[in-house]
């Protein structure tokens, strides 16, 4: 079963706000929602299937009960940061099979109130298998990204300056986008300036940490077309989660090597033919690796392929995070996935900023990775076109 | 910038089925689970095996020798060394290193296990395997 053309994304939002010191994430949620149905013109009342994952307060249960939805169809899958791009694909699946058809996603996340890093320790539950055996050691988002990228170095050549260029980038979109948390531009050597947060990661290497958040809303045709929305056809999806692979994975590729070749042959498309791409960019490194393993350039030449200003709208060969992606405009919960949707979608409809809007956008691409790029992550690939 | 420093290691949580390989540990051993169906060392330990599924997985010593695979310096707030060492017998583990210049580290140097306690004086955990490099 396909679900190429039989699902539409009707409405986004992304809440403006990034510093949400008096708000509860729950009520974060609630703004989402509301803000994604008002877009999509919809009500709380016709949404019958929700979406929801690890940030959403209580999962599905209390998200249900709080949001007040009459919902048949819910789905708590998380996948990290991945997980709403996920999310869209098995509510796509849910409209086919009949068991909803106006499905809302939301997410939302005070981690900058709550006082939350990359270089904390990450927090693990009781009998999670691999804490054991690796707990003891330290990691931190920020430290397994570092080893990917110091391994990714050795094997391909990569270096600091192109690592450097994807920030570059983010922080060129960034500059158009009033609500980006950081709006100044760099140049490489700002980049390579900053301190060393764990080597050969730099600080302006890493995401910004914000609060904030964003919905969507997948609709059936029949209703897509009914709204006075431009249409925006999902086309293709795929999702996998890589881990250690019993002690033999290699950790230079991500999953995505496997998302994104399955969501490339649902749609029947390729790389070349995609005018735009939200990327993951909770690290420069995420960036560059998985765009090699989305088959945008070959393996161990993203550091060629992410230089001199290619990831940059009017300059580059691929423009991407429009935005300015987590780099600079925000990361809300830690997790990356919802924001990339909506920067996908405004790009779609050409309502992304003018400056950066990619001319004649009608093919777009979504991916994420949420978890240890060096240890366990899922990733969801999304293709996306404007009918 | 690049010396060692003594730091604590968190308690990892332990499991019924894991207790051979804490009480080698102790012991200054490190042993890895060995499938007997495919013949494949994996890591980290399991009672199927996760490459055949078998549930004929003994645990074997290991020589404790192995080669850096990746590594990193944390540079905010507390120096340490993450790092994946491929093990002589196959696997690749996540530990730190520790003993050494940090500064001095890259990957494919030989590195021999030595064991840390976790925790403190007060709350003592199990001792776990990190690395240091073969002078
Ligand atoms: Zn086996």
């Amino acid at each position: 079963m396909t679900i190429k053309g039989r699902a539409y994304i009707a409405g986004a939002f992304e809440h403006p706000i990034r510093k949400a010191p008096d708000m509860s994430v729950s009520t974060i949620h609630a703004e989402c929602a509301r803000g994604a149905l008002a877009d999509a013109g919809l009500s709380f009342a016709d949404v019958d299937g929700y979406f929801c994952a690890g940030d959403a307060p209580g999962g599905v249960q209390s998200m249900v009960d709080y949001l007040g939805l009459d919902v048949r169809h819910v789905d708590g899958t998380d996948t990290g940061g991945s997980s709403y791009i996920a999310h869209v694909s098995h509510a796509a699946q849910a409209i086919i099979s009949g068991a909803c058809n106006v499905a809302l996603i939301t997410m939302g996340g005070r981690p900058r109130s709550e006082g939350r890093s990359g270089v904390k320790q990450k927090m693990v539950g009781a009998n999670v298998p691999d804490s054991p055996f690796e707990f003891p050691y330290g990691p931190t988002a920020v430290n397994e990204y570092a080893m990917a990228t110091m391994r990714h170095m050795y094997e391909y050549g990569t270096t600091s300056e192109q690592l450097a260029w994807v920030k570059v980038a983010a922080s060129h979109h960034a500059s158009f986008n009033p609500d980006a948390l950081l709006r100044d531009v760099v140049t490489v050597d700002d980049v390579l300036s900053s301190p060393m947060i764990a080597d050969p990661l730099h600080r302006l290497d890493c995401c910004v940490v914000s609060d904030g958040g964003g919905a969507i809303v997948v609709v059936s045709p029949e209703i897509a077309k009914s709204l006075k929305r431009p249409l925006i056809r999902v086309m293709g999806a795929g999702e996998s989660i890589k881990g250690l692979l019993g002690g033999k994975a290699d950790i230079t590729y991500s999953g995505g090597v496997w998302s994104g070749a399955a969501a490339f042959a649902e749609a029947g498309v390729k790389p070349q033919d995609i005018k735009y791409a939200s990327i993951y960019d909770s690290f420069t490194i995420t960036v560059l690796m998985q765009l090699e393993d989305l088959g945008f350039c070959n393996k161990g030449e993203g550091g060629k392929f992410v230089a001199d200003g290619n990831l940059i709208s009017g300059v580059g060969k691929l423009p991407i995070n429009t935005d300015g992606g987590g780099l600079n405009n925000n990361h809300p919960s830690s997790r990356g996935g919802m924001v990339k949707l909506i920067e996908a979608v405004r790009q779609l409809r050409g309502e992304a900023h003018p400056k950066v809007q990619v001319s004649n956008c009608d093919l777009a691409l979504v991916h994420g990775t949420g978890g240890g790029l060096a240890s366990r992550h899922g990733s969801a690939t999304l293709i996306l076109e404007r009918v | 910038m690049g010396a060692y420093e003594s730091r604590k290691l968190a308690i990892p949580e332990t499991h019924p089925e894991h207790e051979e390989y804490w009480e080698a540990a102790a012991e200054g051993n490190l042993i890895l689970k060995h499938c007997d169906s495919c013949g494949e060392y994996h890591y980290y330990p399991r009672e199927l095996c996760p490459f055949c599924k078998s549930d004929k997985t003994t645990w074997k010593g290991a020589k404790g020798t192995g080669t850096i695979y990746t590594y990193s310096v944390m540079r905010k707030g507390g120096q340490y060394a993450i790092a994946f060492v491929t093990l002589d017998e196959g696997p690749r583990m996540m530990t730190n290193i520790v003993d050494c210049d940090l500064n001095g580290l890259h990957i494919d140097q030989r590195v021999k296990v030595v064991f840390k306690q976790s925790g403190n004086q007060d709350n003592p955990g199990p001792f776990v395997p990190c690395f240091t490099p073969i002078l």
